[in-house]
């Protein structure tokens, strides 16, 4: 009954959010109700006695994720409206539908038929974290070891692209000014 | 004993009250303790030794006109401040403050009530309550971009490296902690250091991380960068008065009682009985002392640069947080 109530309102509150997101216009405005979004789904993981994957959802989508996103949102300004160009509406609007449709169907098919069967069933007295660990280091140990060098991949590269001029400290050393006004003449 | 909804309603309602009194108390507090480190008297005119300034303080942020910028976002500038209130209160929820007690027989209605110590008791509270304070950057920094002011703007930026960074701190910090309880629950904590030496005594370098990286979450002084006056005027809150800007300022202090709370159940043997004094006693003694120890440290230390604040997180604390979680690491399998 509750979980009914609980899970109606966070889907609506959730699509709603989300069609914020992709109609609003103002940068502000799209980065907020995504964020807010992003908690209202770690609200299904909840309701779901999925607590540990609610909570990581919450650190790292909201945490992280959005909080990367804003800090790329503070090149805009905030406080005007964004002038999108779109030059074929009905091309997007098609493609992104017909997109969305297919992956309802992807993940409603096997719900619809009923034959759905999780290979590791939770333990309930064992608890949520312990559960994902054990699959995470038996069944799915591959993939995990891999997404771990892809991240360290990433992080090495971000360090690399950012970190020419890392000893330097910016705020004391002026020689960095004349340094940056040259690369800016190169360009 | 099983938890009730009654008694669950009755915790979060002590939660609420207790905190956001304290919240306001504090900042009496600080400016008393501040004062007497600095020789000075502090406020003493409002009531006895100024004890009534808090009132005083409050009637002012209540009567302030309420003033929003011309070019800012209007709703998000309202919507700010509340967050940061909000997911301060939130993170409270998955803390365990007094240990379980009964409400005796002899109080109408309410008598014989079990409340518990935490108001949900989530087998992943340690995490739930870091992942709150994660999603508290949103009030600062939304406040910031929404104010159409250069230096909000700055603030907010400082924001966004300062949480997100610290969080990394925190989170590789306490992890060593977490492996040798073996669990993620902040009661299992408290029990394991009712028959347990603490573990700030056995896992000090973690202690110590986490009071760092617990000092720039909450934006306290030596990196208190989002509102450093010196700077950037005032960082995010710049165009805020009023009560707007008292709600960052209970969020604020909400927090930095949620890290003195998480300090003292963690590391500090939370709300066992300790020698001959109870349980809640012993509980609210080490909370304010980690409280005092954030004001002591305002009042010995001065802030630093944005730079060294990077080059301490990610050139320090993190290396220095990820062999000690190794060596946690080699010590259990060994």
């Amino acid at each position: 009954m509750y979980e009914q109530i609980a899970f109606y309102l966070f889907s609506v509150l959730t699509v709603t959010l989300f069609l914020i997101t992709v109609m609003s216009k103002n940068v502000l405005y799209a980065m907020t109700s995504l964020a807010a979004g992003m908690v209202l789904i770690s609200g299904f993981f909840f309701i779901l006695g999925a607590d540990f994957l609610g909570v990581v959802q919450l650190i790292v989508y909201v945490g992280a994720v959005m909080a990367l996103y804003s800090f790329a949102m503070m090149f805009f300004d905030a406080t005007r409206n964004i002038k999108e160009k779109s030059t074929h509406p009905a091309l997007v609007f098609g493609l992104g539908g017909m997109s969305a449709l297919v992956l309802v169907m992807m993940f409603a098919a096997p719900l619809y038929s009923e034959k759905i069967q999780a290979f590791y069933p939770m333990h309930p007295e064992a608890g949520n974290a312990q559960d994902v660990g054990i699959v995470l280091f038996t069944k799915y140990l591959i993939p995990f070891e891999v997404a771990a060098v892809m991240l360290l991949v990433a992080m090495i590269a971000g360090i690399i692209l950012a970190g020419k001029k890392m000893d330097v400290s910016f705020t004391q050393d002026l020689s960095v000014d004349d340094e940056i006004m040259k690369q800016k003449d190169a360009k | 004993m099983e938890a009730t909804a009654l008694g669950i309603v009755i915790k979060a309602i002590i939660i609420l009250a207790i905190i956001s009194a304290i919240a306001g108390f504090g900042t009496y507090l600080e400016r008393k303790v501040l004062a007497f480190m600095q020789r000075r008297l502090g406020p003493m005119h409002v009531g006895p030794y100024g004890l009534l300034q808090i009132l005083a303080d409050g009637i002012k942020l209540f009567t302030k006109e309420d003033i929003i910028p011309q070019n800012a976002n209007r709703l998000i500038f309202g919507i700010a401040p509340a967050i940061t209130a909000a997911t301060a209160f939130i993170a409270l929820a998955g803390v365990p403050v007094f240990p379980d007690f009964t409400i005796p027989e002899f109080i109408p209605l309410l008598g014989g009530t079990f409340v518990p110590s935490v108001a949900a008791d989530i087998n992943i509270g340690i995490l739930f309550v870091l992942g709150m304070m994660a999603a508290g950057l949103y009030g600062p920094l939304l406040a910031g971009m929404a104010q159409a002011n250069k230096w909000g703007i700055i603030g907010a930026a400082r924001t966004a490296i300062q949480f997100l960074s610290y969080e990394v701190v925190t989170g590789l910090s306490i992890l060593a902690p977490i492996m040798i309880v073996g669990s993620l629950s902040l009661v299992d904590f408290n029990n394991y250091s009712s028959d347990h030496a603490w573990l700030m005594f056995t896992q000090p370098v973690a202690f110590v991380l986490f009071l760092i990286a617990g000092f720039a979450e909450t934006n306290r002084t030596p990196f208190d960068l989002l509102e450093h006056e010196a700077e950037v005027v005032s960082g995010y809150a710049t165009e805020y008065s009023g009560m707007r800007w008292g709600m960052f300022f209970i969020g604020e202090y909400a927090n930095m009682i949620t890290i003195s709370i998480l300090a003292a159940v963690v590391f500090m043997g939370g709300y066992n009985d300790l020698f001959f004094l109870p349980g809640w006693l012993a509980v609210l003694l080490k909370i304010s002392f980690v409280f005092f120890f954030m004001l002591w440290v305002r009042a010995a230390w001065p802030h630093v640069r944005p730079d060294q604040l990077m080059w301490l997180c990610w050139k320090v604390l993190m290396p220095i947080a990820v062999i000690n979680v190794v060596v946690t690491g080699i010590v259990m399998m060994v």
